[in-house]
């Protein structure tokens, strides 16, 4: 299993080194290819993380920075979706972790200095490990835009960062997930520096309405799709079909 | 099949230690405050340690300080099965003022016909997909030579190549520029 290789990245799917607009791109784009090679052992392995690492309250970024009793200040939301392949197969047992701005859009970060002011309830940071389905869930508040510097008035969207682990290494992802209907997707150089409108809705998360708990928590669904292994011919014809 | 792609890669922004390296973004009390992958080596280990310096410089030559490094590596016996006290995966900050990140790691053996090599891995803000590339050892130029990844560079095949210094090695990774490191896609 490990010497099937994975499919080879689409280098127009994802967004190009330099995205000129993201001006922090420009002096940190190689200007060379990437050069490709048959992936090895090493390619095809990586760091496995028990169901044991996590403690019981690191998804829930409601409590797990904050006081006894209390809990972060913002819309009270759950991220959940399932990590899968390209082939579309479930990935149990991988780490997840999240970060994000407070509600008002303030990371708890020294290098943060918006004038939003930090949650003393709210760290911004969870993880977990998918489920024998790949699915995962978090509990948060939904963040807050903020300002950055890049030359003009720019706003992120509320976003949430993903950091993914798959079986092997060359799977590894960092990623953003928005919101569904939060206009700035469409103004921020960042979202857009991802080639194609399909791409990007695939970083859009949907309102879920089935999944919310009445008077208690809203929900939005997230699925992850990791590189997959390149299908061997018999298993192309019976997944084909 | 179209709604199995990967999913698109974004940058992990400034901000990255809040998620993956807490102790470092300057959060206290996560995760049993221990960074994942702040240590490789325990105490219990036999092999020597050695620390890796990597420093990441952008196309100014200005050192990047909000990265972070991940690495992945065979132990001294060159496979990625269990070596006692060790552990294959490290991640690193690179430091807010000097751009270095630093990992305290075992040398890794030879796997099969490569060379002992280390796979790396980074993201900062800026960097829109995580950069591959690997490192190699500058006392081990004959292996080397003969490792067919390291081939595939030629020519540029000297920017994957860590410097023997006192107690490891000092890698340097350009990001763009005349001496830009080779990154692969693979
Ligand atoms: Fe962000």
């Amino acid at each position: 299993m490990t010497d099937i290789p994975f499919r080879r990245r689409d280098p127009d799917w994802h967004p190009p080194a330099l995205a000129p607009d993201y001006r922090s791109s420009r002096l940190r784009s190689p200007h060379h290819k990437l050069l490709h090679y048959a992936p090895t052992e090493t390619e095809m392995t990586g760091p496995a993380f028990g169901q044991d690492m996590p403690g019981p309250e690191d998804h829930d970024l409601l409590i797990n920075f904050a006081q006894p009793g209390e809990t972060a200040l913002g819309p009270r939301i759950i991220v959940h979706g399932r990590l899968l392949d390209e082939n579309g197969r479930a990935l149990p047992g991988k780490l997840i972790e999240i970060w994000q701005a407070n509600a008002g859009g303030r990371y708890r970060h020294r290098s943060d200095g918006y004038l939003a002011p930090l949650d003393p309830n709210f760290g911004g940071c969870g993880r977990c490990i998918t489920d024998a389905e790949g699915k995962y869930l978090f509990r948060s508040v939904q963040p807050g835009p903020y300002p950055w510097p890049n030359g003009g008035n720019d706003w992120r969207p509320a976003h949430i960062h993903f950091s993914v682990f798959g079986d092997g290494f060359a799977q590894r992802l960092i990623t953003q997930m928005y919101f569904e209907g939060d206009p700035h997707i469409a103004l921020c150089p960042i979202v857009q520096s991802i080639p194609s409108e399909a791409a990007i809705d695939r970083l859009v998360a949907r309102f879920d309405p089935g999944a919310t708990v009445p008077m208690d928590i809203r929900a939005y669904r997230f699925d992850i799709v990791l590189r997959g292994r390149q299908a061997t011919v018999f298993e192309n014809r019976r997944e084909g079909l | 099949m179209t709604e199995f792609r990967e999913s698109p890669s974004q940058t992990a922004g400034p901000y990255v230690h809040i998620g993956c390296m807490p102790g470092v973004a300057g959060i206290q009390g996560m995760y049993g405050d221990t960074d994942p992958g702040s240590e490789m080596v325990q105490t219990v280990c036999a092999d020597p340690v050695i620390s890796l310096e990597v420093g990441v410089l952008d196309g100014a030559g200005a050192p990047v300080c909000d990265a972070m490094i991940e690495i992945w590596q065979a132990g001294p016996e060159g496979s990625f099965g269990v070596t006692r006290g060790f552990c294959n995966w490290g991640r690193a900050a690179t430091d807010a003022a000097t751009g270095v990140a630093t990992f305290e790691t075992l040398r890794p053996g030879a796997i099969g016909s490569q060379a002992p090599h280390i796979l790396v891995w980074i993201v900062a803000r800026g960097i829109n997909l995580g950069l591959m590339t690997r490192i190699y050892f500058d006392d081990a130029p004959e292996t080397n030579a003969r490792d067919e990844v390291f081939k595939i560079a030629g020519d540029r095949a000297g920017t994957l190549v860590a410097r023997s210094v006192s107690g490891g090695f000092r890698h340097t990774i350009r990001l763009q520029g005349p001496d830009e490191t080779v990154f692969f896609d693979v």
